[in-house]
């Protein structure tokens, strides 16, 4: 029966595949051609820089054509696995959070760029993005981006509050969230009510999601607990702003750019949409420190970024690995740091001139506490469980509680690990 | 065995007729539907899934389970199933209650004699021509905690600001609210055409008895109402017990898990995470029937004539 079935479905989806695109097996000229390229980034300050990349690409390889799109960040891993798995409206190149790479790469969406000029000087990558690319000892991805978590602040504000120098521990960030509110009128912080910006906390604590060399699933360990109560205290007490659960990422960057919140917890990524902001006409009103360290001394944060990466079904692979190596270059990431302040992933792209950027130096300093991402396929599905658990607790369900629940839906994602 | 094939041979060509609408319907209903049956009987998800992608070729290792994702759903051990089933019932009742109220209200209006009764109309009936994505994007703005208006209006006013689309509570009044405003606008038009087709002679003879107002509605306009407003509430149980479109749009996925109703939660399973395609399947299974219990039941209930025309 169940064979049955399958064949049937196979036999539908080569006649579709067949009827489709005809002939698709032996492209002729395949650095020619129609590329589709699924862009994240952010549609009003980002896209325009890369949307000038591709116009300089198509300029150069007048054979390939680029059909840019922008898909909002938070739609992109769904969409992709919907279209992918379909067979059917995924793009040929696809740009893909560093958590995302290994789980489209262990579906079977993705296709092993070693040895193509995707990545030809694979050597210059910096180790910690190169590592997110790849799977089972394959290379799935270039290293268009990398990022962490940095604690923003209004130096306008501080100086207000009379706060001289950024908190160095979250212990320190809520006095320093209390002057804002008492002396310069404004909320000191804004949480964004989201698994991932909860990291900083854990890793703060010396907790993590997971213990992968054992298989344990640790985030409702005692020190993960202690970690979220910290984030909880500051909502809690009226150090930090009550966040909305809805557009929560949105509301933090309205209010951080009018002024009406001293300090968030955000990334490289943001600065271009942040300077756009009345209280950050002059860029030197930001300031950028490490995020702040937990009760064991140290800080941590998660380090994030993008790949380019190319699908596993797609016809122009050649003209598809030749967009990617054009958009990773050297030249190209060190353009587009220069232009919006993000990190790029090559060490040759560091030039003096992008390591007098302001925002690229502080969040260079910020790198080294960045922790690496879990190693897991699941890494990023992790999160979204947690997330729901983390609005849970925040609006007032005990940590342990929402954490123990959290575990439960990472036990159902691990099968086989071992839960406290 | 010959009846049929002399039913055959003296009806073909109906038979030719609604065939292509057959397989049409077999294509677009059926074949979903039994897929989905299928994967509600297996432990189907994202990784042992069959799927052809450009060269690889990966190969289905899902297997039949039987009637367990039902047993695991249904005895509670999956822990979300009667939660989300309550919030339904309640969410589904109150945007009926409220629906078939305020439309009934508007239609009585509107039916009076009145200046400008088509402005009215056509007012009243704007928030149903809107596509439903466009005002719940438009809502979603005005209840944002802190830019929306309803939280500016209210702030001008001396009040706190609420927590519209955050506090699991007033998320679910906010869905309500503007499930209500996108709903009214039907019931008022069905309900009009109704009062509409009531003969005016009704009335005349009631008030020739001596009648009041109160006894023209309770024992003319009800009962003249009553198959119209049967169809529109059956109806209207069913599309509000699944609509999707709200409650996805307005508090999104993330965030307010408590405030999913069971079409939403069925969607987040097969759509976020790794995607859980046979527990999905089950809570589509489960949805479809409840309400074919439903449709039944309300149908037997209204079908039998002894409760026709009285109470």
């Amino acid at each position: 029966m169940r064979r049955g079935i399958a064949a049937a479905a196979l036999a539908l989806a080569v006649a579709m595949t067949g009827a489709g695109c005809g002939g698709d097996d032996k492209p002729a000229d395949s650095d020619s051609g129609t590329i589709t390229w699924w862009d994240t980034s952010d549609a009003t300050t980002e896209a325009p820089t890369y949307q000038a990349l591709v116009a300089e690409f198509q300029a150069k390889n007048p054979k390939i054509k680029v059909n840019y799109v922008n898909v909002p960040f938070s739609d992109a891993e769904q969409k992709f696995k919907t279209a992918a798995q379909g067979g059917s409206g995924a793009p040929d190149v696809m740009r893909s959070d560093v958590g995302w790479t290994p789980a489209f790469a262990a579906q079977g969406y993705l296709l092993p760029l070693d040895g193509t000029v995707a990545v030809d000087q694979a050597a210059d990558f910096l180790a910690g993005p190169a590592g997110t690319a790849k799977y089972d000892g394959k290379t799935y991805g270039a290293p268009q981006v990398t990022d962490t978590l940095g604690l923003l602040y209004n130096k306008a504000l501080f100086a207000k509050a009379g706060i001289t120098a950024a908190p160095a521990t979250w212990a320190e960030l809520k006095t320093a969230a209390q002057a804002l509110k008492a002396k310069a009128g404004v909320d000191g912080v804004y949480l964004n009510p989201d698994s991932y910006f909860l990291l900083p906390f854990l890793y703060g604590e010396g907790a993590n999601l997971v213990d992968v060399p054992n298989k344990k699933i640790t985030v409702n360990a005692p020190e993960a607990v202690k970690g979220v109560e910290t984030a909880k205290d500051l909502v809690a007490s009226g150090a930090a702003a009550k966040p909305a659960y809805t557009d929560g990422y949105a509301n933090m960057q309205a209010a951080f750019k009018d002024g009406k919140v001293g300090m968030i917890i955000n990334g490289p990524w943001s600065a271009a949409d942040i300077f756009s902001g009345k209280s950050f006409q002059d860029k030197a009103n930001l300031g950028i420190a490490p995020v702040p360290a937990g009760s064991s001394g140290k800080a941590g944060a998660p380090v994030g970024g993008h790949n380019l990466v190319v699908y596993a079904g797609t016809t122009h692979a050649t003209a598809a690995e030749q967009f990617v190596q054009f958009m990773t270059s050297a030249t190209t990431e060190a353009s587009t740091a220069a232009k919006l302040g993000t990190l790029p992933a090559r060490t040759s792209a560091y030039t003096p001139e992008i390591t007098k950027n302001e925002v690229i130096k502080s969040f260079q300093q910020a790198m080294a506490v960045a922790q690496p991402r879990i190693a897991l396929p699941q890494a990023s599905d992790l999160l979204g469980p947690l997330s729901q658990d983390y609005v849970k607790i925040l609006q007032g369900e005990p940590a342990q509680a929402g954490l123990d629940n959290s575990a439960k839906e990472f036990a159902k994602l691990l099968p086989g690990w071992t839960a406290p | 065995m010959t009846r049929l094939r002399r039913g055959f041979d003296r009806h073909w060509y109906a038979y030719a007729m609604v065939a292509p609408v057959v397989l049409v319907l077999a294509l677009l209903v059926l074949y979903p539907l039994a897929r989905g049956l299928w994967f509600s009987l297996t432990d189907a998800n994202e990784s042992n899934i069959g799927r052809t992608i450009g060269p690889n070729h990966i190969p289905s290792t899902y297997d039949f389970v039987g009637l367990d994702n039902y047993w695991h759903i249904l005895s509670g051990a999956e822990g979300h199933f009667y939660p989300v089933l309550g919030w339904t019932v309640t969410w589904t009742l109150v945007c009926v209650a409220l629906h078939y109220g305020f439309g009934l209200g508007l239609a009585l209006l509107l039916n009076q004699r009145a200046r400008f009764r088509t402005g009215y109309r056509i007012m009243l009936i704007l928030p149903w021509a809107v596509p439903p994505f466009v005002s719940v994007f438009a809502w979603r703005l005005l209840l944002n905690g802190q830019e929306g208006i309803v939280n500016k209006a209210l702030g001008g006013l001396g009040l706190p600001a609420v927590a519209w689309l955050s506090d699991p509570t007033w998320q679910k009044v906010s869905v309500i609210l503007v499930n209500t405003w996108i709903g009214v606008p039907f019931m008022m038009v069905a309900l009009l055409g109704g009062l509409q087709s009531i003969p005016a002679e009704l009335y005349e003879a009631a008030e020739m008895d001596g009648a009041s107002a109160w006894h023209r509605f309770r024992y003319v306009t009800v009962p003249s109402l009553r198959p119209i407003s049967n169809t529109v509430i059956l109806l209207g149980c069913i599309w509000t017990f699944n609509q999707f479109a709200i409650i996805f749009l307005l508090v999104g996925q993330a965030a307010g898990a408590s405030s999913q109703i069971l079409v939403t939660y069925a969607y987040q399973l097969a759509f976020s995470g790794v995607r859980d395609y046979s527990g999905s399947a089950t809570y589509g299974a489960l949805i479809l029937s409840l309400l074919l219990v439903f449709a039944v039941v309300y149908k037997r209930r209204l079908g039998s004539p002894a409760k026709e025309g009285t109470a």
